[in-house]
């Protein structure tokens, strides 16, 4: 089922919760809401759940106007960040209130849990209560419950909050395949940008009630729309410089700006954003001029897995540049701290300094 | 005797999500002086509860079994009984569920005026109950505010039946209300939010999902009230009329065997009076004690 929010906006007295969003979800897929707390990301859930009636705008699910219609009555699936389960029932009568509110038939309400409890491996726990289960099984559990009255739309808060690193990695794959294989329409709100780009097919960055970019994975990864997208996706060595017919320069050496056409000739202040990993380090200055790259002197090396994290520091500087090498090139390097070495920018994002930002 | 306790966040050891605990050690106690605290309770519960229990018990057996017989079971004095207990069962009822009612309110009313209702809840424990029960009759007499438009229609709330189960409920109230009010503070809304959107409107939120969860808090109320009520004296003297087989309660009977300076007699009273209320008290607890279990 499509999703269309139309202008939508809610304030909580003086806080502007969403400001005039709009938002289309086709059919069948699966969307992240992707901000920091007070982006108004789950405010926006709420609204489309109906849980939150919206000061203004509309929303519409597959060109019918629900926008008065109670949570109750829309149907659709919810699974909140700390469960919410009924502490007083049983995992089976959990799943099985949404039918029960139905007046399935019984052996139909059996049938059906039972064929969900598998769904979500959770056959044979039916006869407990929420409490005695580990926060990994009352979130499917959520999840199954959410699943009963067969929505056509899921949305989910935070849904792996509260869990911890290993079972949130579990739950989040097995998430993307029971969504492939149901075939409903999922939105669901995290602050943590590695789940969304791991689950979601669209990524939706929300930042003061308002939508900054929205996009594939690579696609707001790779070309962030605002600098508060570019700052908030990530670690990013911000300076300013300026930038001048395509390029920009950092302490005196050009960077090739992307997605910049070189026209604009005007030579005018920028913020210049580097990705760690798009950084490269050499004990020699490569063969193209030593004006491409920057001497700097090794502050610190730490390894993390399959990237080794270096801090430098140019000459002259006063802020380090954090620099990503696959940890392979870093073995090869065989860096030590106060060595001086080369760096190497690959490519740059550069905003202009008067663009709206505000973090 | 009656858990207070309604704490349905605690996990079982035996969860599957609880870790192991490391092989069980003597831990010393985060707070100090366990065993000095231990010792002021088994005094304090002995000096206060157990040994005044104990000289009525021994002043009542002092009659004898046929003494003791024919002391505390007298036509008489099993009217009181009877009117003690139902009119303090009754109270307990309608205190549990105007309770429920009030703290639901003092808990979600988010306006200025909350603070004072939420003080005035307690002011029956602060005010002498002989108080009341002298209010409450001049209120309820046929000359009284209320009394005059009541009394025509046939409804006696003095010197009656009535009238002792209004200055009990007035008496218990507080209890009802303090136990239940944290409970529904604690209330988790996106519960309730979770049962709205499967479909539930809003009384199959409040019955199927709300009240399942404040119900152990309820009977608690219920218990406390109880125990408030069968022990009541001051105000039920003054508007019950005190007749004999009709509003004479247990404790005003004792009181009137103390006046002909038949204290024997009197403890056997207070004796069964005790017996009925311990074994009350004890059914309700039990009772309690099953749906907090079933909460968890």
């Amino acid at each position: 089922m499509s999703i269309h929010v139309r202008d939508v906006s809610k304030a909580f007295g003086s806080f502007r919760a969403l400001d005039r969003v709009s938002l289309d979800v086709p059919d069948g897929a699966l969307l992240a809401l992707l901000g920091p707390s007070g982006s108004g990301k789950t405010t926006l859930l709420r609204v489309i759940a109906g849980l939150e009636h919206p000061d203004a705008g509309t929303i519409t699910e597959d060109g019918a106007d629900v926008t008065e219609r109670h949570a109750r009555s829309r149907g659709v699936g919810f699974v909140f960040q700390h469960y919410a389960l009924f502490r007083h029932m049983t995992v089976f009568e959990n799943v099985a209130f949404g039918l029960r509110i139905r007046h399935v038939p019984r052996p139909e309400v059996t049938r059906r849990v039972e064929e969900l409890l598998r769904l979500v491996r959770l056959e044979g726990l039916g006869g407990r209560r929420p409490a005695q289960l580990s926060g990994g099984q009352r979130q499917r559990v959520a999840l199954a419950r959410a699943l009963a009255i067969r929505p056509r739309i899921l949305l989910l808060d935070e849904p792996f909050g509260a869990l911890d690193a290993k079972v949130r990695v579990e739950l989040r794959q097995w998430l993307r395949r029971l969504h492939d294989e149901i075939g409903m329409t999922s939105v669901f709100v995290t602050h943590d940008q590695e789940e969304a780009f791991e689950l979601a097919d669209e990524v939706v960055v929300m930042n003061h009630g308002r939508i900054e970019q929205r996009g594939t994975p690579a696609e707001v990864f790779d070309r962030p729309a605002t600098p508060f997208v570019m700052d908030f996706l990530g670690t990013v060595n911000l300076f300013h410089g300026r930038v001048e017919n395509g390029r920009a320069f950092w302490h005196g050496i050009p960077i090739p700006v992307d997605g910049s056409d070189g026209t604009d000739a005007r030579p005018r202040p920028a913020r210049v954003y580097l990705r760690p990993h798009e950084l490269d380090i050499s004990r020699t200055a490569s063969p193209s001029g030593a004006e491409s790259s920057l001497a700097a002197e090794v502050v610190r090396v730490a390894p993390a897995g399959s990237v080794t994290r270096v801090a430098c520091r140019p000459c002259g500087a006063d802020a380090d540049v954090q620099v990503d090498l696959p940890a392979e090139r870093a073995r090869d390097l065989g860096l030590r701290p106060g060595e001086m070495v080369r760096v190497t920018p690959r490519t740059a994002r550069v905003f202009p300094v008067d663009h709206d930002y505000v973090i | 005797m009656i858990a207070l306790a309604h704490d349905t966040h605690r996990p079982p050891a035996d969860a599957p999500g609880a870790r192991p605990l490391p092989p069980r050690r003597r831990r010393r106690a985060v707070l100090p002086g366990f065993g000095l605290s231990a010792a002021i309770t088994s005094l304090v519960v002995t000096t206060l509860v157990i040994l005044p229990l104990a000289v009525l018990v021994l002043r009542a057996a002092s009659l004898g079994p046929a003494g003791f017989a024919a002391a505390a079971w007298t036509p008489r004095a099993r009217a009181a009984y009877a009117v003690s207990l139902s009119a303090a069962g009754i109270a307990a009822a309608v205190s549990s569920l105007l309770g429920l009612v009030v703290a639901w309110v003092l808990a979600r009313i988010d306006a200025p005026g909350g603070r004072i209702l939420d003080a005035l809840v307690d002011v029956p424990l602060a005010l002498p109950t002989a108080v009341a029960g002298l209010v409450y009759s001049a209120l309820y007499v046929k000359t009284g505010w209320l009394g005059q438009w009541l009394v025509p229609l046939g409804i006696h709330g003095a010197y009656s039946f009535l009238g002792i189960v209004l200055v009990l409920v007035f008496v218990s109230l507080p209890f009802a209300v303090r136990v239940v009010q944290p409970v529904i503070e604690s209330l988790d809304r996106e519960t309730e939010e979770a049962a709205r959107i499967l479909g539930a409107g809003r009384s199959q939120t409040f019955f199927r999902v709300v009240l399942p969860a404040l119900l152990p808090a309820v009977v608690t109320g219920f218990a406390l009230s109880l125990a408030r009520a069968l022990g009541e004296y001051g105000s039920v003297v003054f508007i019950s009329g005190n007749m004999p087989f009709r509003t004479e309660i247990a404790p005003v009977l004792i009181v009137a065997r103390l006046e002909e300076f038949a204290y024997a007699e009197a403890t056997a009273i207070a004796v069964v009076l005790l017996g009925l209320s311990v074994s009350l008290l004890v059914t309700v607890n039990a009772l309690q004690q099953r749906l907090a279990a079933n909460s968890q």
